[in-house]
């Protein structure tokens, strides 16, 4: 079995998110990371290898993004993906949901998986939705959401909670999953690993090598269309307390919670 | 023409209610693009009545369709057929998983522009405008469609209610071609509800917990001070704790839970993500408890308590129990 895995380079966590008004894009400047919605999809390839139903001939992880985004593609290889491939190009940049699902499907093809795992987010589109995208690009069946995913011969047993409490659901291979954060406890990534992340074939290719149509593609091109940003309605912000003298905070609380006949 | 296609969810002879928000929605805007809204039902043996009731919302015709329940991508195909043979500008879909699933789907079959996460959307010179809240809810970016057919998906509650008292729908038959992978996707048991049948939807006080308690035996802080507050107040949890197993389905809050406003929404070691807020930011009080001065929650809490809950619950409890007598 053959699994990619895409990941993303995000934001660090700890980076405040802005919006570049003019261009209505992320301000993408500071530290950047890993998605880390996404070491658990790596993590899931890592334990249906180790699991031995099925043998994982290989993991790859793959991406779209500048080319910083080679970071991300190392720290998935350290965390254990085989070999990498990066989709770089101008053509692509600033594509909406749609354009990228479609320019990660025609990089997929090119791959043949029996699998492709998604996190369930990015931390910075928060679109949820690249994985069903794909699938639908690559005419394979998809679930998202997943948090525990079982391998059968040619299939795998998945559940996931949607409206109405727990599903579970046979999916046949190939297939495109996103798991949700729940699936797994991802490992971090020894010393050796992270030196010798850089020495895995890494592969660089543009819009032409995997037949992707420009038309289709980036910020000009894709089918919403951003036309402006405002603030949200302004709150009156709550009051904060921080917790230094407990029996003092805890008096503070029961007296708001009095004053609001909540007690 | 410019009608729009309103996706309706049904689960047991009942439809989903963010559904009926955005049948609602639908027409309203329909209505101001002159134009109709339609539903579309997919299910196995869909009541003709439960189809038909839908007109109820505003919804002048509604579609149904014979296939499998609880996947999207056969909803995909039935939508994408329904689009096909139909004048439809837009898709609309109300908060919820399987909405963004076939949403997605269908922008990709239709090579149509999508917004999801929608909390509002207007009618201006003939288009529709999709307000989408981005980066955490910090900003909102407006979004309008290039592409033939534009899909809306809200975000759960966005879309409200409202009965037109139009009386049945007119309901037609759809009759659609499953594609190939669509039918690789089999549902094995569906909405199996995992953990106690606690009910919490009546409470005046929720105390709710999220992974913060750092494991399941930690809900017996929450118990505990709910038990101090009296017969009114319960537990509840976010989707994190209940995935692992911690505590019941019943008690979660939030895009795949129950949506709630009570007096007292009292939310410890719970960071406050999008898809809990929605289930809970019309709470008339909201308190939190949260070790990281940064968490989002803070950003939509009345009362913000940075600390330690380990430390804050058991003395809160104390005092509550003090205060009552
Ligand atoms: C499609 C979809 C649907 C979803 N549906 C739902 C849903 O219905 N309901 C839902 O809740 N979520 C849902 N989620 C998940 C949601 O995005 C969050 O992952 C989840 O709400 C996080 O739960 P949490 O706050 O318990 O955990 P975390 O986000 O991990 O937060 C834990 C918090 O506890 C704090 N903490 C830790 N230790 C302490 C301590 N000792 N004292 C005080 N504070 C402490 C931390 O600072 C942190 O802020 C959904 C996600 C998706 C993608
Ligand atoms: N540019 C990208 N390159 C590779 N994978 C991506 C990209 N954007 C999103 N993904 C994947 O899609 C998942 C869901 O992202 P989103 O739909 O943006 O929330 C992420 O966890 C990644 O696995």
């Amino acid at each position: 079995m053959k699994i990619c895995v895409l990941v993303k380079e995000v934001p660090d966590a700890a980076v405040e998110k802005r919006l570049n008004n003019s261009t209505g894009r992320m301000d993408r400047s500071g530290e950047k990371n890993l998605n880390p919605y996404d070491t658990h999809a790596i993590e899931a390839a890592m334990q249906i290898r180790e699991g031995g139903v099925a043998p994982v001939e290989e993991i790859v992880a793959v991406t779209m993004g500048p080319e910083s985004a080679v970071r991300a593609l190392h720290k998935a290889v350290s965390l254990g993906a085989d070999r990498s491939v990066h989709l770089s190009d101008e053509a692509v940049a600033g594509s909406d949901v749609a354009a990228t699902g479609y320019a990660l499907a025609q990089t997929l093809r090119r791959e043949s998986p029996d699998l492709v795992l998604l996190g369930q987010q990015s931390d910075d589109g928060e679109c949820y939705t690249i994985g069903a995208v794909v699938a639908e690009h690559l005419g394979m069946p998809s679930l998202t959401q997943v948090i525990k995913m079982d391998v059968e011969t040619g299939a795998l047993r998945c559940e996931r909670q949607a409206e109405y409490g727990y599903d579970t659901v046979q999916v046949s291979l190939p297939a495109v999953i996103s798991v949700g954060d729940a699936i797994n406890e991802p490992r971090y990534p020894s010393l050796k690993a992270i030196m010798g992340a850089k020495k895995k074939p890494l592969e660089t290719v543009g819009a032409a090598d995997v037949e992707i149509d420009t038309s289709k593609v980036g910020g000009e091109n894709s089918a919403a269309r951003w036309i402006a940003a405002k603030a949200p309605p302004a709150k009156a912000a709550g009051e904060i307390i921080e917790d230094e003298d407990t029996a003092e905070t805890v008096e503070k609380i029961v007296a708001w919670l009095d004053e609001r006949k909540l007690i | 023409m410019t009608n729009i296609l309103v996706y309706a969810l049904h689960y047991e002879g009942a439809i989903n209610k963010n559904s009926l928000g955005a049948v609602s929605e639908g027409a309203k805007l329909a209505a101001e693009l002159g134009g109709e809204a339609h539903a579309i039902l997919v299910g196995e043996g869909v009541p003709q009545d439960l189809a038909a009731s839908l007109g109820n919302y505003g919804a002048s015709k509604v579609l149904v369709a014979e296939g499998p329940e609880g996947l999207a991508q056969p909803v995909v195909d039935a939508m994408g057929a329904a689009i096909s043979g139909g004048d439809y500008k837009y898709a609309l879909f109300g908060g919820g998983l399987l909405g963004f699933e076939i949403g997605a789907g269908l922008a990709a079959r239709l090579g149509a522009g999508v917004a999801m996460e929608v909390t509002a959307v207007r009618a201006e010179g003939g288009e529709l405008i999709a307000e989408r809240p981005i980066l955490g809810d910090s900003a909102i970016s407006e979004i309008s469609y290039r592409s033939e057919v534009g899909i809306v998906i809200g975000r759960l509650n966005a879309f409200e209610i409202k009965e037109t008292g139009a009386g049945a729908a007119a309901v037609e038959q759809l009759s659609f071609e499953l594609s190939p992978h669509a039918s690789q996707a089999k549902m094995i048991t569906r909405g199996e509800q995992r953990g106690a049948d606690v009910d919490i939807e009546g409470a005046d006080i929720l105390v709710a917990g999220g992974r913060g308690l750092g494991k399941a035996e930690g809900f017996q802080l929450c118990e505990e001070l709910a038990g101090a507050f009296g017969n009114n107040a319960a537990v509840a949890a976010t989707r994190a704790v209940v995935d692992a197993g911690w505590y019941p389905y019943a008690a979660q809050i939030g895009q795949t839970g129950k949506t709630v406003s009570p007096k007292l929404y009292l939310a410890a070691g719970i960071s406050g993500a999008i898809q809990h807020k929605v289930g809970m930011q019309s709470s008339e009080n909201i308190v939190a408890i949260n070790k990281d001065s940064n968490a989002p929650i803070f950003e939509f809490s009345d009362l913000g308590i940075v600390g330690d809950l380990n430390k804050i619950l058991p003395k809160l409890t104390e005092a509550v129990k003090a205060k009552k007598g």
